[in-house]
């Protein structure tokens, strides 16, 4: 049997008659609540009421704030006593909620607020990078408390596991390299000059930017998300607690493993990427192979290769900086490890190109 | 007099992972309006046996039937169907972050109705107010208790009128009037609603408070060694074990 919901006003008294199955229901009640305007009472008549779900509660449940707010009285013993309880429990039992102050700032005030916040989060930014350092001096002069087990196990995940992504976009960039300076250099029957191209951009400042951006993605994510995740569970409250410092604990042997591991992983990106390039120059653009590895040979300098590989180790400090600050400062719900890992990976990217500016032209002063 | 209506059966039900057997061979009923618990020692399987009910671990081997059906052999299809049906609230309230409380309680709304967006704000304020959160829609799960996110959590469960609901251990985390609170809420709804509980807990304050029926697991035969009424099973415990467990070592409980 379908809802039937009426109702009839006698002498002031709202008289509300239901019937049939109100199961997920849609019965229009616009009519009703407009029409407790004109009573003072509101009774019910419910004996053909057979079954009813959230659908009849709602109607009720607004038909009883509109008449709390109108002063009109309800009598509910018309009513199945399951139905008055689950309308008394819905109308009492609410608590009321903290006001919520929205302040309106002109631009000015939130210019200056936003300054003020960059200007803490800088300062705090360099206060971790000094407490990175002296961790690093007391790991040297072998004060720190890390557990080996730890570096280890940091210096696996970054190193002998990033081996195989980091040779894959390395050897392609290389190939990239060669067929993008091949457009111009035939132009001038200059094809061979492909081999110095790739060796000296791979040695010199590729390797170590494609390895620093695998590993910014990879391991960088990785440590603000592991250490996003031990703030949330509040390890790292259990370790401040014990006295031992997050720093030295999990932050020290990240920024160990990678330091060590970026150079050597630099060393390797230049290689796959000189091999990409010969993919390219012997077997595509035809240059023989004896001339190709003369050329590359020729074009690997020393200078260049100790630049990139400097330039490796730098990055394996900002990625594990950015990964080990963003996640020692994550916020505590599970939306924040993604914020953190976000910002770990972006500030780390944004921080290798800015560090890279800055080192390529303090090397063109020294003429190296 | 008539056989009252079996909601859940477990037959020859077998919980684990792998080779990793927690429960083996079980059968066990709930009847419709039950406020049923599923009781042991930490380790027994308890949340195991609440995934495998609720679909998110397939069984070792048996049958879980709800409403007659097996659920475990159902298709994905059938199974989403069987658990419009079912609510569940889990530990920690499982509330979307990103969500406000009125949009956490709304979704499944959203989802699995056909009511216009009109009628859904007025159940989710209707739900909401069910738990003592009539006016907290706008706020997100970060601004409030862990009390009142499972409250929260219980009227996202209660959203689509289930005829079952879920309970994972609802005591944990709760100081004595918050957990006493939800006993309370949780007996009304089973009351006027006549909606079926199957609660895994070991909070004995509750268990005695509004169980009505329960089984008993225990980790070292990975079997049920104990049922009925745990204000029957404590003044009549089987064995030493539900003795220990149902007394907390010796202490006197019960109604």
């Amino acid at each position: 049997m379908s809802a039937q919901l009426n109702y009839n006003i006698r002498n002031q008294e709202l008289e509300i008659v239901l019937a049939g199955d109100f199961i997920h229901n849609k019965t229009p009640h616009a009519d009703l609540l407009s029409a407790i305007h004109n009573v003072k009472n509101i009774t019910f008549n419910a004996a053909s009421l057979k079954s009813w779900d959230s659908s009849l509660v709602v109607i009720l449940f607004e038909l009883a704030k509109t008449a709390q707010s109108q002063d009109v009285k309800i009598d509910w013993s018309g009513l199945p006593a399951n139905l008055q309880e689950m309308i008394s429990l819905a109308l009492t039992s609410s608590a009321t909620p903290p006001t919520r102050e929205v302040q309106k700032q002109d631009f000015f005030t939130t210019l200056g607020e936003d300054t003020l916040n960059n200007y803490h989060s800088l300062k705090q930014g360099l206060s971790f990078i000094r407490s990175a350092m002296n961790s690093f001096a007391r790991l040297l002069g072998g004060k720190a408390i890390m557990r080996k087990i730890d570096f280890l196990f940091a210096l696996e995940g970054c190193g002998y596991k990033a081996i195989g992504i980091v040779s894959v976009v390395s050897f392609m960039v290389g190939l990239i390299l060669a067929y993008v300076g091949s457009i111009q250099l035939k132009n001038f029957g200059a094809q061979i000059y492909v081999a110095s191209l790739v060796a000296i951009g791979m040695t010199r400042i590729m390797g170590a930017i494609m390895a620093g951006i695998v590993m910014a993605g990879r391991t960088g994510a990785a440590y603000a998300a592991t250490i996003g995740t031990m703030q949330v569970n509040e390890e790292i409250d259990a370790l401040k607690t014990m006295g031992l410092s997050p720093m030295d604990f999990l932050v020290l042997p990240r920024i160990s493993a990678l330091i060590l591991a970026m150079p050597v992983l630099t060393l390797l990106s230049d290689i796959m990427g000189i091999l990409g390039g010969a993919v390219v120059g012997i077997f595509t653009l035809g240059i023989p192979y004896e001339s190709y590895w003369d050329y590359t040979w020729d074009a690997l300098f020393l200078k260049n290769f100790w630049v990139g590989i400097f330039h490796g180790f730098v990055y394996g400090w900002i990625i594990s900086i950015c990964g080990g600050y963003y996640g020692i400062n994550c916020g505590r719900n599970a939306d924040s490890v993604g914020i953190a890992t976000t910002k770990a990976v972006v500030s780390s990217i944004v921080w290798m190109i800015v560090i890279t500016g800055v080192l390529t032209v303090i090397l063109q002063e020294f003429h190296l | 007099m008539s056989t009252p209506n079996i909601k859940i059966a477990a037959k020859n039900l077998t919980v684990g992972y792998g080779d990793y057997i927690l429960l083996k061979e079980a059968d066990f009923e709930v009847r419709q309006g039950d406020i049923f618990f599923v009781m042991g020692s930490s380790g027994c399987g308890k949340s195991s046996l609440l995934r495998v009910l609720t679909g998110l671990l397939p069984p070792q081997a048996g049958q879980v039937l709800i409403n007659g059906e097996d659920f475990a052999a159902a298709t994905p299809e059938n199974k989403q169907h069987i658990m419009r049906h079912c609510g569940i609230l889990y530990q920690s309230g499982a509330l979307f972050s990103s969500m406000t409380l009125g949009e956490n309680v709304a979704l499944p709304l959203q989802q699995y109705s056909d009511y216009t967006p009109e009628e859904i704000d007025e159940l989710v304020e209707l739900k909401l107010s069910y738990v003592g959160l009539g006016g907290f829609k706008d706020f997100y799960p970060s601004e409030i208790s862990g009390g009142m996110k499972k409250r929260a959590g219980l009227a996202r469960a209660m959203a689509l009128d289930p005829d079952i609901l879920y309970f994972d251990e609802p005591s944990a985390g709760l100081d004595p009037v918050s957990s006493k609170h939800l006993d309370d809420l949780i007996r009304q709804i089973n009351h006027s609603l006549g909606t079926t509980i199957v609660i895994v807990s070991h909070e004995l304050d509750s268990i005695y408070s509004i169980g009505t029926n329960s089984i008993f697991l225990d980790a070292a035969s990975k079997s049920i060694i104990a049922r009925g009424n745990p204000n029957e099973l404590v003044k009549n415990p089987p064995n030493e074990t539900v003795y220990n467990f149902l007394t907390r070592g010796g202490e006197k409980h019960g109604k």
